[in-house]
């Protein structure tokens, strides 16, 4: 059964050094309270896997947080680069990051085949691209029925996934709706999960039957942040952003802007503070 | 009319391509405003999907990012992004895919992921994200970039996602069933691969652009078709519907407040 818990808990019992870290969220629903909550108890070493690292990951990589990272597309969506990923890559600034990039199919696949507790995952993929030269583990099998060559990853198994969500009932059980990327599978893929939502209800209430909703026995912690996915979004709770990660750009662009930025707003804040994120969208609304 | 500039011309260009009967896998930028244009000027019926899942998508301002709210509201269905990649994509259910990209060489082969040696680049760029199998996945491959010796290279240091390989049938060769890309749309003017070798060559050059800046705009010795026509400029209405999106999605985006503080 989930635990409903503050987020200083939740990421103190769960996300350890070291750990291989699943934050997932494609565009919508990315869960930076809980990723700033990491910075803030200084939280080393990990191995952060995302399909579509953005300015979250930018953040951990940028304050040295992380010794590697496993993803499929490494940008800020419209915008440009991730300064931050791009200084550690090309600089090896603040240090060394270790990259294993695959294409979002292999991803998306490869969650999948870990929420299915399989070895690795199948697909019709790669075809005459470089990755499969530069990163060992795209390999291939052939099919035993009909002899076609396919590739395959290895599953992704974090020890942790970290999700946003849009509410939780009192016992724990979860419901996102909206692009749902592919937290479902990050969630049953990991050992653990931290999931942040808007709202914490009565009654679930999910307006389609369709909905994901993850039970309670499938997640280990619920934590009440709302606003937590700024400058993402929520679905039905505000809006994204897109100013914001317009003027990322020029933050991440210089070291020194960069770390008066994060001690500013992640170092001296708390999870609180997102939440007037969330009441201006309201009362704008 | 013919006060445009290159890159609305490069835009409504790209549009033109497609038709009502087209599901088609849209790139973010310069694929995803002529996929929009298409859809409401000529091809009101086409579907667009995103690869955050969104299926038969109408934004009325263009997305900064492919999971925009605005892409699901306005989506006939959202699905998970295993399913996007899986069913619809590998399951051969997307007519054609419309990518632009940092770089391509003469076979219509695309680098977004880095420039230099991939183990120590001099740029990291975002990588290939879907590119690598929607280029393979889909029926047929449209791409759109400005014509430059950046972009236009005699070889690419890294390919992200094949289009004709080393030329000639590649794509058969790896047993591919796809055709690959079978145009590529710039500012300047149109390439087609040639129908044995498959290099790019220029087929139609738009209005007011000459053959000499084509060529010092490429990074490659580039061929011309034995027939070469001008692009037709755009019309008022494919202007004003580009332009009025255009003005749309940049108030869109700019925002109300200082949120960045």
């Amino acid at each position: 059964m989930a635990r409903i818990l503050s987020l200083a808990e939740a990421v103190a019992e769960n996300v350890k050094d070291g750990d291989t870290v699943a934050m997932e969220g494609f565009t919508h629903l990315i869960p930076y309270a809980a990723g700033h909550e990491v910075i803030r108890q200084g939280r080393k070493d990990l191995f952060l896997v995302r399909m579509t690292p953005d300015i979250l990951y930018d953040q951990l990589i940028g304050v040295g947080a992380a010794r590697g990272m496993k993803f499929s597309w490494g940008g800020n969506p419209g915008v440009g680069s991730l300064h931050r990923f791009r200084d550690a890559v090309e600089n090896q600034w603040p240090r060394p990051l270790e990259i294993e990039e695959h294409s979002h199919a292999a991803m998306a696949n490869a969650y999948e085949a870990g929420a299915a507790n399989l070895p690795f995952a199948t697909l019709r993929g790669y075809i005459g691209a470089d990755l499969p030269k530069v990163n060992p583990n795209i390999k291939s099998v052939t099919c035993p029925f009909t002899g076609e060559v396919l590739a395959v990853v290895p599953a992704i198994r974090p020890d942790v996934t970290i999700i946003h969500a849009q509410r939780a009932d009192r016992k724990g059980n979860v419901l996102l709706e909206g692009i749902v990327g592919v937290q479902k599978e990050a969630v049953l893929a990991a050992k653990r999960s931290i999931v942040t939502v808007e709202e914490i209800v009565d009654e679930l209430n999910p307006p389609s039957p369709n909905s994901v909703v993850l039970p309670t026995w499938a997640v280990t912690a619920v934590v009440h942040v709302p606003g937590g996915a700024f400058p993402s979004y929520a679905h039905g709770y505000y809006p994204r952003s897109n100013a914001f990660y317009i003027a990322w750009d020029e933050i991440a662009r210089d070291r020194e802007t960069f770390t008066a930025w994060i001690k500013e707003n992640v170092l001296d804040a708390k999870p609180e503070d997102f939440a007037r994120h969330a009441a201006k969208s309201a009362k704008a609304a | 009319m013919t006060d445009f500039t290159p890159t609305e011309m490069m835009t409504i260009a790209a549009s033109r391509e497609l038709s009502n009967d087209d599901v088609c896998f849209v790139g973010i930028g310069a694929p995803s405003a002529a996929c929009n244009v298409a859809r409401l000027t000529h091809a009101p019926d086409i579907t667009l999907i995103y690869e955050s899942g969104t299926v038969g998508t109408k934004p009325d301002v263009l997305p900064l990012s492919i999971g925009d709210g605005e892409l699901c509201d306005t989506a006939l269905f959202t699905v998970s992004v295993p399913e996007m990649f899986r069913y619809w994509l590998q399951g051969g259910r997307i007519t054609t895919g419309f990518l632009g990209g940092a770089q391509i060489d003469r076979f219509a082969n695309l680098n977004t992921t880095v420039v230099g040696p991939y183990d120590h680049p001099k740029v990291r760029l975002p990588g290939g994200g879907g590119a690598p199998e929607i280029a393979s996945n889909c029926g047929r491959i449209f791409i759109t970039m400005a014509l430059s010796k950046r972009g236009f290279v005699e070889k690419l240091p890294f390919i992200t996602s094949m289009g004709h390989g080393e030329g000639g049938n590649h794509r058969e060769r790896l047993g591919m069933k796809t055709k690959g890309p079978t145009r590529v749309i710039t500012d300047l003017c149109i390439l087609d691969p040639d129908p044995e070798t498959k290099e790019l060559t220029v087929v139609s050059i738009h209005h007011g652009v000459t053959r000499d800046e084509i060529v010092g705009n490429c990074g490659w010795a580039i061929k011309f078709a034995d027939t070469v026509i001008e692009t037709p400029v755009p019309t008022e209405t494919e202007l004003s519907v580009l332009r009025d999106i255009n003005a749309r999605t940049k108030k869109a985006h700019q925002g109300t407040d200082k949120e960045a503080a």
